[in-house]
């Protein structure tokens, strides 16, 4: 934000600003889609109707990285599809969150090969892992969930 | 172009009919949609009634893991501190459930049906290091009238690791 920096430590200003911000940070959450493999039908099963991650601020998958907020890894990396997924990563405005959706992103999974990448934690910093193999649309919104715990807790100093 | 306001209606009525219907969402973290009887989630390491481990150590899970997700460490059992019957334990039990695939061979290849993997989708993790669940996180609690291991056995009464089983059907 800019203005966290300047402003220092105010007590109770500066925590209800963290809440306030943190707050709307988890309301609106927008994803990304990054759906590669077989996590991808379950991402789009967790964003149709039967679980709605429009419930969770996550109105709308965009397929552009300068509007969203979070990267949702889905499936096995390629090493080829590794810069891709760098430079996409490079382009979403600060602050932002990656979640590794199964077990190929999350650390290689059953591949153990030249062609896959053994975790995309190699390439971009990964908030939250969700084990599954693939995992249920309830697994990736407890992942989610998991990872608003964590931007909740987030400290005023430590934005970026 | 042909101007019919009965077509228009008609059309409009799909969009207004799904409004009266009610919303099929399941309200995933407070109401939880039942899963399968044989769905498979997150590992359980079981007990017998006395409270007993029912792994013995055999690593035949290990061998059939497909990631390579297990890791079994075993160790001798003695009387004055036993932990499963038979001659060996589990003294280390790991499983990397980022690794697991959840495919069920562990349960298949169990000898003794220690492991079973119970109806636990939840496994979301911050770290790669939490997604190790170590043999303390497995193990079910001991059940209600069995004791804690390690155990004091009088001698010779737990020799047989593997216990008598129905035949699979």
């Amino acid at each position: 934000m800019g203005v966290e920096s300047k402003l220092g430590n105010f007590g109770v200003v500066t925590t209800t600003l963290e809440q306030v911000v943190n707050w709307s940070r988890t309301r609106a959450m927008w994803p990304m889609l990054f759906g590669l493999a077989c996590c991808a039908i379950e991402m789009m099963a967790a964003q149709a109707s039967d679980y709605d991650m429009s419930r969770f601020g996550m109105e709308l998958m965009r397929a552009s990285p300068r509007q969203s907020d979070l990267m949702i890894v889905a499936g096995r990396v390629s090493r080829k599809m590794a810069p891709v997924l760098r430079r996409l990563y490079d382009q979403m405005p600060d602050p932002k969150w990656v979640l590794a959706m199964g077990d190929c992103c999350s650390c290689g999974g059953i591949f153990n090969n030249y062609a896959i990448v053994p975790g995309v934690d190699e390439i971009v910093p990964v908030d939250v892992y969700v084990a599954g193999c693939p995992p249920r649309p309830e697994g990736l919104i407890h992942g989610i969930l998991t990872l608003y715990e964590k931007v909740t807790g987030e400290k005023i100093d430590h934005w970026s | 172009m042909r101007k019919n306001p009965l077509e228009l209606l008609r059309g409009l009525w799909t969009t207004f009919r799904s409004m009266l219907e009610s919303p099929v969402t399941y309200q995933y973290p407070e109401i939880k949609r039942p899963v399968r009887e044989r769905f498979r989630g997150r590992h359980e390491l079981k007990r017998y009634e006395n409270g007993l481990e029912k792994c013995i150590g055999c690593a035949l899970c290990a061998a059939a893991c497909p990631a390579d997700a297990i890791f079994v460490e075993a160790a001798e059992n003695t009387d004055e501190e036993r932990y499963s019957p038979g001659e060996r334990y589990a003294s280390t039990y790991e499983i990397n459930l980022l690794r697991c695939i959840f495919c069920g061979f562990c349960e298949d290849s169990c000898p003794t049906e220690a492991i079973v993997l119970e109806q636990n989708y939840e496994v979301s993790f911050t770290s790669r290091r939490q997604a190790i669940y170590t043999k303390d996180l497995l193990l079910v609690p001991v059940p209600t009238n069995g004791r804690q291991t390690p155990m004091k056995v009088p001698p010779g009464s737990f020799e047989r690791a593997v216990p008598e089983m129905e035949d699979a059907k």
